[in-house]
């Protein structure tokens, strides 16, 4: 980010802008040679990986260390692709849909914007890691907070792939697709409005981005995917260390004594949707395989999971600010967990 | 991280996510359906290194604004936190270019408890001797099915080799919906002629017939079907490691 050149601040982006700036002074520190050169980092850090592969190999050899690993591997392996998408639509949403197509599409009260953006989440197809990097680029657009929180928690639970995996995985009950689909949008629509009626700016910050204007569009296009590649794909490995962490210490017998009560059962499988960071397009079928959990409580394995798990939370916070994170995953959390016991009561 | 960094590590992961798509790597990770979306992130992650490096090299050569407001105050070690998580991207990097680690194995096997389901029907078997079939067709028919469609039958299964506790030999394979995270394992038990000296994690192709002894997993009390093993043959690993034909 060393060239970039920041276009003058408005005011209320100042705080964020203060980042970059510092971003930028990192730079402008690289080319004084003042402190360590990145690029000469990076390139010792590789040739020190290449060249003690042997031992790190030997160290990572026992069997709870390789299932870590291939987790690890894994969960990013498969969210990559959908952060590629997600990064890619936001980047196009950043550089080519001017604001006022927001402002046309989405009613102007956003009491009414939140649930037309909560079922405009439907068409995004994919799973959670590409909804987050597409709402970020909504709020820069202009689009109420609200109504894009609407859209970031109701995207990865009600779009057509995640609701056919669903009704795969659940042969026997219909019912199923029918209750994670009005709950989901139901906690989506309830979380914009409560944002819009308690949420304060200050929480909600912007990270800090270069300033594109003023470079081609095809400069701003790669520029942005370049950063929240980067940007989000940081959260995301965070969030993948502790999902493979988790996957590779809970152990699996706490969780058949918790089947046997209503109440419990539902929490148990709350929090283990929020532990595993499952793929919102695959825990269906860890759902269905949970076989001696009630329906309602599986239900609200698959509300919760897509809305706020531990990768998610890394990327939110990355993206819209740790003030943020903090106080919407809890909220998040036991809304999902309210709604999903209250739908499930009456459709299950 | 200066932009000629973040080219390079884009690039790295490009060309990883391509190699690994290309080769059959890919596959001890996520489902096989991945895989055109794997090419195509990786496709795009390395145009986006080209593009850094392109608009790098031809962008207008301004020197950088020392930013004279602010400069200051903000210059503690907390400013500098948000680009660096993008050094985290090289762990994976390094975990999938230089360790690849293998797919979940007898470890992973024997701490969750089996993951079969009932079946959705039982579709007539074709009349091969010996019959091949999967962990999960057998082991569903075995207890589901009460084995009616399995009896006197020379039944092949292929899986890797787990041993519990007690040194019991189980043959498992693990069943994957969309990446190795949500892999569970499905298990039969193995019993008759089973080889004297087993490693655990070989892949074993287990020729045998239908038994109606069963056992109930200590890791949750899923039911695992016996096998009465007439031969064991050590194979190589498959090429997809997992098994997703089940769940659809």
């Amino acid at each position: 980010m060393a060239t970039v050149k920041a276009a003058p601040p408005p005011a209320d982006r100042r705080a964020a802008d203060a980042r970059q700036g510092a971003d930028d002074r990192q730079g402008a520190d690289d080319r004084r040679g003042g402190r360590l050169d990145s690029s000469l980092v990076l390139t010792m850090l590789l040739v020190l990986a290449v060249a003690a592969q042997g031992p790190v190999r030997r160290a990572l050899s026992a069997p709870v260390m390789q299932s870590w690993m291939t987790v690890f591997v894994a969960v990013v392996v498969q969210a990559l692709p959908f952060l590629v998408l997600g990064v890619l639509l936001s980047a196009l949403i950043a550089v080519f849909v001017p604001p006022s197509f927001f402002a046309r599409a989405l009613p102007r009260r956003p009491a009414l914007a939140v649930p037309v953006a909560g079922a405009a989440g439907a068409v995004l197809p994919g799973c959670e890691c590409a909804s987050v990097p597409v709402a970020g680029a909504l709020v820069r657009r202009g689009v109420a907070p609200a109504a894009a929180l609407a859209f970031l928690l109701s995207a990865p639970a009600i779009n057509p792939i995640v609701l056919t995996a669903t009704a795969v995985a659940f042969p026997g009950e219909p019912r199923m697709v029918l209750a994670r689909f009005v709950a989901s949008l139901l906690v989506a629509c309830v979380m914009g409005w409560l944002w819009q009626r308690v949420g304060r700016a200050d929480w909600l910050r912007p990270p800090a981005r270069p300033a594109f204007d003023g470079h081609g569009k095809g400069a701003a296009f790669w520029g942005s995917v370049r950063h929240d590649v980067m940007h989000a794909g940081g959260f995301l490995v965070v969030g993948a260390m502790a999902a493979a962490t988790l996957k590779a210490m809970v152990p699996a017998r706490w969780l058949h004594t918790a089947a046997d009560d209503p109440v419990v059962s539902i929490l148990a499988l709350a929090v283990l949707a929020v532990l595993l960071s499952i793929c919102s397009e695959a825990d269906a079928f860890v759902a269905a395989s949970l076989s001696q959990f009630s329906l309602t409580a599986r239900l609200t394995f698959l509300v919760v999971g897509p809305m706020i798990d531990l990768k998610l939370f890394a990327m939110q916070a990355g993206t819209f600010g740790r003030a943020f994170a903090l106080r919407f995953a809890p909220a998040t959390f036991t809304l999902a967990v309210l709604v999903s016991a209250l739908v499930g009561a009456v459709l299950l | 991280m200066n932009r000629k960094a973040q080219a390079v590590v884009l690039f790295l992961v490009g060309v990883a996510m391509l190699r690994a798509g290309c080769t059959d790597l890919y596959l001890r990770y996520v489902k096989a359906g991945l895989r055109p979306l794997l090419l195509a992130s990786g496709g795009v992650l390395v145009v986006a290194a080209a593009a850094t490096v392109w608009y790098e090299l031809r962008g207008p050569k301004t020197p950088p604004d020392p930013d004279p407001e602010g400069g200051s105050h903000e210059h503690g070690g907390h400013a500098h936190r948000e680009p660096r998580v993008s050094w985290l991207l090289v762990l994976p990097l390094f975990a999938l270019i230089l360790v690849a680690p293998p797919a979940l194995g007898s470890y992973s096997a024997m701490h969750t408890g089996t993951a079969l389901q009932r079946p959705w029907g039982f579709p007539d078997l074709p009349a091969k001797d010996p019959l091949p079939l999967s962990v999960a067709d057998y082991a569903g028919r075995a207890v589901y099915d009460h084995g009616h469609s399995l009896r006197d039958r020379r039944i092949k299964i292929t899986g890797f080799l787990a041993l519990d506790r007690d040194g019991a030999p189980y043959l498992v394979r693990m069943a994957l919906n969309c990446c190795a995270a949500d892999a569970q394992p499905v298990k039969i038990g193995l019993t008759g002629r089973i080889p004297p000296v087993v490693q655990p994690d070989t892949w074993l192709e287990v020729t045998g017939t239908y038994t109606a002894k069963q056992t109930k997993d200590p890791l949750g009390g899923g039911p695992i079907p016996f096998i009465e093993v007439s031969r064991a043959r050590p194979v190589a690993t498959p090429r997809d490691p997992y098994d997703e034909s089940w769940n659809g």
